[in-house]
């Protein structure tokens, strides 16, 4: 399923029937048919082009949120499980101040002071998703640091840099990595949500959220115009968590309890 | 034990302030003119300076901050743009509905987390495990408002089982007196039970999308607890003296998770308030998701502010509620 939506991010052009931003007002509202899988929205543009299209927008979001997340949090929690001490509380208090939030309200918060547009909605998704990504690499980094192996590379004379970079970073690697797949899942979502509420990705962009917003309004009559849409965010957010979820069974069944 | 009360009074204070810092700083980095915002567009020079400085901006950053903190103790939150009237009142007068919409849907989703965990735990790698994962992931994985929507048109435009968008039918409204807040509460208190109805009618469908949208965190909570205890020795015992499996799995391993599953609830109570937010919208629930985003999108910052600091201060509030009822209720804690 993910593998799919890579593909048709990558090929939207060739995959897509018809252009997703050409609009053609007499075919407005058609019904799903053979000129067009899912139907055409409000100015007749093709549904499902703006769909295939709408892909790598997500995709985009997805990868970089997840690229600033995950090596932030990991800075973060790896520093302040191996360090310990005051720069381990300041460190936690700070990560315990953003948890208090449900993320969906702190990015709406972030995204009204920046101002609506897909780049805020990354950066404000980016500045809410990394403190459980921190807490985690903390927790990992913790079990490790009185390893007899981290002992031997300290005795070694090895700084503490490269005993983070080098012994405890691999280490943290695999729950990391779940994580992370489970996050996208949740960052999908929140990108939707804001997209919904008109604070993400703006018009004539085909961002699946937005794409629902704008159906609402014709919902009663034509109800392909919100049903694809979120079809699409439900299968790409559950395949991700469904790949999480295996990797979590794979990888540590212990893993089950930790958040 | 006095030390760790103390501790941890401390760390909600710290926690509090640096919920103020982060409001405060959101509210400061918006790139609106919050001076434009209220003498408009083309105020004279003079006008402009008079309320900078009356809202204390020609001050270093933390003298502002230290002046938002006294309006913050003294519950002095502004006055919404939009509305006119102080922020605070404005929230009190919201809050019941979505406080109203999320308890249903917490109970909802409580039961329906619960028994599907239990079922998954003792059916372990069986097909009702596995039906239940995907059941459960799901609602996880379901934007929420695209579902309200879905919900909407099958089972309220289709089948017409279920009232539509509002807290009651246009027909009612104003009908009853507001004492509490709480629709179903104060219908009942006075006597319209067509109204109560109708109340009950309009709730019942986005509290059962909020509810299972939060089941699959209880559901997995709920089923790893149970595998912990059903596999150990007192539940071999319970089997041996020859207990049926279901006195066995409810009445004697059931007990011993209960405690932890009050605090998983508290916190899935919280984030519901996250997905209220969304089917608020969907639904026309005038509640505190609604007045957030109207808010947002109008750029009303001392409105959006106080939204966020509430929240803040709801989900720290059942933290620390969670963490009370853990102590209460486990003996091994005291």
């Amino acid at each position: 399923m993910l593998a799919a939506l890579i593909v048709i991010a990558a090929f939207a052009p060739l995959i897509a029937t018809h252009d997703p931003y050409l609009q053609n007002l007499g075919d407005a509202l058609a019904r799903p048919s053979g000129a067009h899988v899912f139907g055409t929205d409000e100015l007749g543009r093709d549904i499902f082009s703006r769909l295939v299209h709408g892909a790598r927008i997500t995709l985009t979001i997805i990868f970089l949120v997840t690229i600033v997340v995950g090596p932030i949090g990991l800075f973060v929690g790896t520093v302040a499980g191996y360090h310990g001490g005051w720069l381990d509380t300041i460190l936690m208090r700070v990560t315990d101040i953003f948890l208090s939030f449900p993320s969906l309200i702190l990015s709406l918060a972030f995204v009204a002071a920046l101002g609506p547009s897909l780049n805020n909605a990354i950066i404000a998704i980016a500045l809410t998703a990394w403190p459980p990504i921190a807490r985690l690499a903390r927790a990992e980094t913790l079990t490790f640091r009185s390893a007899d192996y981290i002992a031997a590379a300290r005795l070694q004379g090895a700084s503490s840099w490269r005993i983070i970079w080098r012994s405890i970073v691999p280490m943290c690697m695999p729950s990391l990595l779940i994580r992370l797949t489970l996050n996208m899942a949740t960052v999908i979502l929140t990108a939707a949500g804001l997209g919904f509420l008109g604070l993400g990705a703006q018009p004539p962009l085909p961002e699946w959220g937005a794409m629902i917003a704008t159906g609402r309004r014709y919902m009663i009559d034509s109800w392909w115009l919100v049903t694809f849409p979120g079809l699409a965010i439900l299968c790409v957010s559950l395949g991700f968590n469904l790949l999480g979820d295996g990797l979590r069974d794979a990888l540590d069944p212990k893993q089950m309890n930790k958040r | 034990m006095r030390r760790a009360v103390f501790g941890q009074a401390t760390g909600i204070i710290v926690t509090l302030l640096g919920l103020l810092i982060l409001t405060f700083v959101i509210g400061r980095i918006m790139p609106v003119d919050p001076v434009r915002a209220i003498v408009g567009e083309d105020a004279p020079r003079e006008v402009y300076d008079r309320v900078f400085r009356q809202l204390g901006l020609d001050r270093p950053v933390w003298e502002q901050f230290l002046l938002y903190l006294r309006d913050v103790l003294r519950f002095d939150f502004g006055t919404s743009i939009r509305t006119g009237q102080p922020v605070l009142e404005d929230i009190k007068r919201v809050l019941p509905a979505t406080i109203e919409l999320a308890t249903f849907a917490i109970i909802i989703g409580a039961s329906l987390g619960i028994a599907m965990g239990v079922t998954a735990a003792v059916n372990k790698d069986r097909w009702p495990d596995h039906v239940i994962r995907i059941v459960s992931l799901m609602g996880h994985s379901m934007p929420i408002f695209w579902t309200g929507m879905i919900g909407l048109l099958i089972f309220y435009a289709a089948l017409g089982w279920v009232g539509g968008s509002g807290r009651m039918s246009q027909f009612y409204i104003g009908m009853v007196p507001e004492t509490t807040g709480f629709l179903l509460i104060d219908s009942a208190i006075a006597g319209e039970w067509d109204v109560f109805k109708s109340a009950l009618r309009h709730l019942i469908l986005p509290a059962s999308l909020l509810g299972y949208s939060s089941a699959a965190y209880i559901t997995r909570m709920t089923r790893s607890f149970m595998l912990d205890q059903l596999g150990q020795e007192y539940v071999t015992t319970a089997r041996v003296k020859g207990l049926s499996s279901r006195q066995t799995v409810w009445r004697h391993a059931f007990a011993n998770i209960r405690v932890q599953l009050v605090t998983i609830v508290a916190l899935a109570y919280g984030s519901l308030l996250e997905g209220a937010v969304l089917i608020e919208t969907v639904f026309a629930w005038p509640g505190f998701g609604q007045y957030l985003t109207s808010n947002l999108l109008i750029g009303d910052m001392n409105a959006v502010m106080t939204c966020v600091l509430v929240v803040g201060v709801i989900f720290i509030g059942l933290n620390i509620l969670s963490d009370l009822l853990y102590r209460v209720f486990d003996p091994r804690t005291r």
